[in-house]
């Protein structure tokens, strides 16, 4: 049944986002908020809004009972979840559903079984998707670790298969290597587990983070092509790319189809992403997670294929049948985001939580800005520091970064420190404009120095 | 007798975790740097800390409040 009233169950950038899609198909909206967001964007967008509790996220946003009880209150028929907070909860899906509201999203046991590392291993492996190569129990001898490591692939990882952590790892990229190795790594296993096993598993050394974005319905799944998201700080993605030039065509075509087979095998209903590494040495992908929602990155997707991911969730949720066959699916040109928060990148990242004065967005051919400011908003200091992120389409890559930068310098906010800074000087580094990098090359370019006021103005005086 | 503040909104914690002795009792012996509390602001947490050594007067801030920047969350005696 077509969802008429929906209930979002987050805040900030995502909440607005949601709210336009909902409106644009006719949905009346109705907005939670905790005490601390009273004011912000989406409950003055929203048809309506409910305050769910306190500041403190689990006291409201992260709190179940309180969130499935207002959604009650307020007559929803369905729930947009968001990404954080609830939007990965098997709980708060199967809440929802014992009390008659729809989820929008997949049901509560694919969120249970792709949200398990071990399952979603081997759900992938199960449907032909390459996860990272390793042994597939202990080892006992040197010979055997050879043996094993012959059909994982160099470098390999070998590790106690007793204990955990970072302990008694030696990595070899070569059978002399591990000859020598290994005995060492059996010597310490014992002493420090009393248990000499060993286990194998193939290095991918600085990976790529290529995903895939995929949209189901429960029996069918499309692909809208891959994201490129090496530039991370800390784990968080700061710079995301659609597509990923890195990739020969036939490498991405066996990309997104080992994604939607995956996809397939688990009956996914809605929109999602598979996480792969991807080792550009050997040409080779490999599965590592998926995330049952839709993510922070998903307007990259849609400014080169036009599809809107988050409607879709709304019709999908709403009962209708996928409406894309994948030969609708096309790539147009490529698209880079870059995520403004509210943080002094200049001061090691210190949050700043100000007060938005005078506001100046980017605007123009390709650039779209999703966010969530006004002038006069005083960002509260109890949630994530992501205000907005900056979305460029081009013709080509070198397009989309001369657009970007061009929309950043462009981009007005008095009262707050941004990352602004930050994506100004990647965007006028050589290596970013090459493309040359991995999920490890963010984080020793900032320890290098690299980010200066002056860099940071582009080298503009 | 001195005031600490928190240069940053957010929550206030007078723990390193929950499961923690709070950093400062009442009576304790307060050195220039001594941590006296976190301050969670957008999911980091930072110190906060002595300005000024003397003995410990106490927390006029509860645990786990929302503080705004400058508000007084302990003080110190001289």
């Amino acid at each position: 049944m077509a969802i008429e009233r929906l209930f979002i169950a987050n805040r900030g950038e995502i909440a607005v986002r949601v709210i336009r899609a909902a409106q644009a198909l006719g949905i009346h909206t109705i907005q939670a908020h905790s005490e601390a967001d009273a004011d912000m964007l989406a409950v003055k967008l929203a048809d309506e809004a409910v305050c769910i509790g306190p500041a403190a996220a689990r006291d409201s946003y992260l709190n179940v009972d309180r969130v499935v009880a207002a959604a009650q209150k307020a007559g929803a028929d369905a729930v947009h979840p968001g990404y954080g907070f609830l939007s990965e909860s098997p709980r708060f899906a199967r809440a929802l559903e014992a009390a008659g509201i729809t989820y929008v999203g997949p049901s509560a046991d694919t969120i249970e079984r792709m949200g398990d590392k071990v399952a979603a291993r081997q759900a992938a492996e199960a449907a032909g998707t390459p996860v990272v190569p390793g042994s597939k129990g202990r080892i006992d001898g040197v010979d055997e670790a050879a043996q094993v490591a012959a059909t994982v692939g160099y470098p390999v990882m070998i590790k106690a298969a007793a204990g955990g952590g970072g302990r008694g790892i030696r990595i070899a990229d070569t059978e002399d290597e591990l000859r020598k190795l290994a005995p060492q790594a059996q010597a310490e296993a014992q002493a420090a587990f009393g248990d000499g096993g060993l286990y194998l598993e193939r290095v991918v050394r600085n990976p790529r983070h290529i995903e895939v974005q995929i949209l189901g319905d429960g029996s069918r799944a499309v692909h809208c092509y891959e994201r490129e998201c090496s530039l991370q700080r800390r784990r968080q993605k700061v710079w995301e790319e659609a597509g990923a030039v890195c990739l020969d065509e036939e490498t991405r075509q066996a990309l997104c189809a080992s994604a939607v087979a995956l996809a397939e095998a688990v009956s996914y209903s809605g929109a999602g992403t598979l996480e792969f590494l991807y080792d550009e040495a050997s040409n080779e992908f490999f599965f590592i997670e998926m995330n049952t929602r839709i993510q922070v990155e998903h307007p990259v997707t849609e400014m080169i294929t036009g599809v809107d991911l988050v409607q879709e969730m709304l019709r999908i949720a709403g009962g209708e049948p996928l409406r894309l066959t994948q030969d609708q699916i096309k790539v147009h040109g490529h698209a880079i985001e870059v995520r403004i928060n509210a943080e002094d990148p200049l001061m090691q990242f210190m949050p700043f939580p100000g007060q938005v004065g005078a506001l100046r967005l980017p605007e123009g051919e390709g650039i779209r800005v999703d966010h969530c400011l006004y002038e006069g908003y005083q960002i509260p200091p109890f949630y994530d520091s992501l205000i907005g992120k900056v979305i460029a389409h081009g013709a080509d890559r070198p397009d989309a970064i001369t657009r970007l930068r061009g929309a950043l310098r462009a981009f007005g906010v008095e009262g707050l420190k941004t990352t602004i800074p930050l994506h100004l000087a990647l965007a006028d580094d050589p290596q970013v404009q090459a493309g040359t990098f991995h999920t490890q090359w963010l984080e020793p370019w900032l320890d290098a120095g690299n980010l200066t006021p002056l860099a940071a103005t582009g080298g503009a005086s | 007798m001195s005031d600490v503040q928190t240069p940053l909104p957010g929550t206030f914690y007078h723990r390193p975790s929950p499961n923690d002795a709070p950093y400062k009792a009442k009576g304790d012996a307060v050195a220039v740097g001594d941590v006296i509390g976190l301050i969670e602001v957008m999911k980091t947490f930072i110190e906060v800390k002595a300005e000024a050594a003397g003995t410990f007067g106490g927390y006029v801030t509860e645990n786990e409040a929302a503080v705004t920047a400058g508000q007084v969350l302990a003080t110190v005696d001289a």
